[in-house]
């Protein structure tokens, strides 16, 4: 599904901050993505959901070269990837529920063809009662299921996610889990970039491990 | 949804707080379902409606408004009034007969007027009497005025046909050959005057409402940016979401095109409440020195059915010009954003999502 051949990428006149990054990601696998910090994670990530484009290297995705895609084109590219970031990233004064309508609603859906399929994700992941209420007002793991939501409403092919228990409780965390590989097995190719040694002890997952920009891959 | 039923049918990690899902069909149980349909407010917009930014823009759409409206309404009210006075001048045309010796002036009066009503276009032909001459000299000469005594040139005044006005250049020649004392005056220096001073006004006019547009589109402009950079998380949000920039360009105009109604709207009523008023005025006080001033310069404050469906054609492309400058400036400005974002060579090492 995602394919990386000898990808390398430098902010500015900086050092390389990845390396030779050759790699595939299957699809309906499931990964973690792990290094210590600055390891860049978070740079891969973006280069995964076509935020950023790579100094050197192929990157294929879905079978298309993106060093050959128009950048119009990039957003229909975009939307068969989830991201659910560490810091939410709800807008504040949206209900939790036209937070998790927004892929819908700005791919031009009408509001009625979407509702009831909205309210079931929002009862899936355990927002069921907090449908109509603004994201200030949420606790942490609240958010973080919300942003999953979000990410997960128009049934993407892959989902990534940056550290998407760095903020909640442990019993929280396993949650999050569980729902994340609850997806997996309906599908979803899942990464999820993660320091969190004991949420990836409780799954036996592919382990995909930067150090200082080089990856190396435990199967 | 094909997955939402794939859910529905696993056993899915069921949070604490998920309501219980009923377990009899409908058929089952004819009885309503014991909660009723999750109730949603009515969608908000993606941007928020309101904020000091967009309130400060409207104020300053609703000043460019007044101002394109009140030049536009002077524009046509000066125009109207030259064109009143051009027409009233181009009416007539006037035979000048200097006196000369032996010259008998009543008689080359009558010649003069009769030559020139044989000309196609003319109506009619009125001579200028004694007490009408003397009344026209009476500023300069005082009363009791002797015309016999005085070397007076006397006029003869012709009425023409302004839709099919006669050769003015054949009368001339005519007139000359005929009473070679007679000048022709058809007021045609007046006539340029008045046309180059309308033409001059419209000229300025115009000038003022290009000079207002273009601050009101600078003023969009610098607003859009501003409301892009203060809504940057909105637009990165929906980046992530796969909006194109279609899509958020639309949100902005949808945004701008209420805050520039809402402003045009007001400005547009403000500059005909003026207008209004200043007729209202006019009619009341007829016949005061003021008034009289400020008809004799301005004319009628009347602006007309036509002035204010011009007002209200000014306040729509007052708000079509704010959405279009909205909807290019968000377009560039996300593509901009997009392509330093995506450059890791101009990121200089900040990376953001």
């Amino acid at each position: 599904m995602i394919h990386f051949e000898n990808v390398g990428l430098r902010y500015g006149m900086g050092p390389e901050i990845l390396r030779d990054m050759t790699f595939d990601i299957p699809k309906k696998s499931f990964q973690f993505l792990t290094g210590p910090s600055g390891a860049g994670k978070t740079t891969l990530l973006r280069l995964l959901f076509l935020s950023l484009h790579p100094t050197r290297g192929i990157i294929n995705m879905f079978g298309r070269d993106l060093s050959q895609i128009p950048r119009s084109e990039l957003p229909m590219l975009r939307r068969r990837v989830g991201i659910v970031f560490q810091d939410f990233r709800l807008l504040d004064h949206l209900t939790t529920y036209e937070n998790v309508a927004l892929p819908l609603r700005v791919r031009g859906k009408d509001e009625s063809s979407y509702r009831s399929d909205v309210i079931e994700l929002l009862k899936w992941v355990g927002l069921g009662e907090r449908i109509n209420v603004l994201p200030a007002v949420l606790s942490g793991g609240e958010k973080q299921r919300a942003a999953i939501a979000r990410a997960l409403m128009d049934r993407p092919e892959i989902l990534l996610a940056d550290e998407p228990t760095g903020n909640v409780d442990p019993p929280m965390a396993k949650r999050l889990l569980n729902l994340f590989l609850e997806l997996n097995r309906l599908g979803t190719a899942v990464v999820i970039a993660t320091h969190d040694l004991a949420l990836m002890d409780q799954v036996n997952a592919r382990r995909m491990i930067l150090t200082e920009g080089r990856l190396d891959i435990y199967e | 949804m094909n997955d939402m039923s794939r859910l529905k049918n696993r056993k899915t990690p069921k949070p604490r707080r998920t309501p219980r899902q009923p377990t009899t069909t409908a058929s089952d149980n004819p009885q309503p379902p014991r909660r009723a349909e999750m109730r949603v407010r009515p969608t908000a917009p993606i941007l928020p409606s309101s904020n000091i930014q967009g309130n400060a823009l409207m104020v300053v759409i609703a000043i460019m408004a007044f101002l394109a409206c009140l030049t536009l309404g002077a524009v046509s009210m000066v125009r109207a009034t030259a064109s009143s006075w051009q027409s009233q001048i181009s009416r007539e045309i006037t035979i000048q007969i200097k006196p000369d010796d032996g010259l008998d002036m009543a008689a080359a009066l009558r010649k003069a007027r009769d030559v020139a009503l044989t000309f196609v276009g003319t109506k009619d032909g009125t001579i200028m009497d004694d007490s009408a001459t003397a009344r026209l000299l009476e500023p300069w000469l005082g009363t009791g005025l002797n015309l016999e005594d005085l070397p007076v040139p006397r006029l003869v005044i012709i009425t023409i046909d302004e839709s099919n006005p006669p050769d003015f250049d054949s009368m001339r020649d005519l007139l000359k050959t005929e009473v070679p004392q007679a000048f022709l005056d058809d007021h045609r220096t007046w006539v340029d005057r008045l046309v180059s001073m309308a033409r001059t006004t419209v000229l300025i006019g115009t000038g003022v409402l290009i000079l207002v547009f273009t601050a009101m589109i600078l003023t969009v402009i610098f607003a859009t940016r501003g409301a892009l950079s203060g809504n940057r998380h909105i637009v990165e949000v929906l980046h992530f979401v796969g909006a194109e920039s279609a899509f958020v360009a639309k949100e902005f105009q949808k945004h701008f095109l209420k805050i520039s109604i809402k402003g045009s709207a007001a400005g547009g009523a403000l500059a005909a409440a003026l207008f209004a008023v200043a007729n209202l005025w006019q009619s009341n006080s007829r016949s005061t020195p003021e008034s009289d001033q400020a008809t004799a310069l301005f004319g009628s404050f009347t602006i007309g059915v036509t002035g204010y469906l011009g007002i209200f054609a000014t306040m729509l492309v007052i708000a079509l010009l704010t959405t279009l400058t909205a909807r290019l400036t968000v377009m560039r400005t996300i593509d901009e954003i997009d392509l330093v974002r995506s450059d890791p060579s101009r990121s200089d090492g900040l990376p953001s999502a």
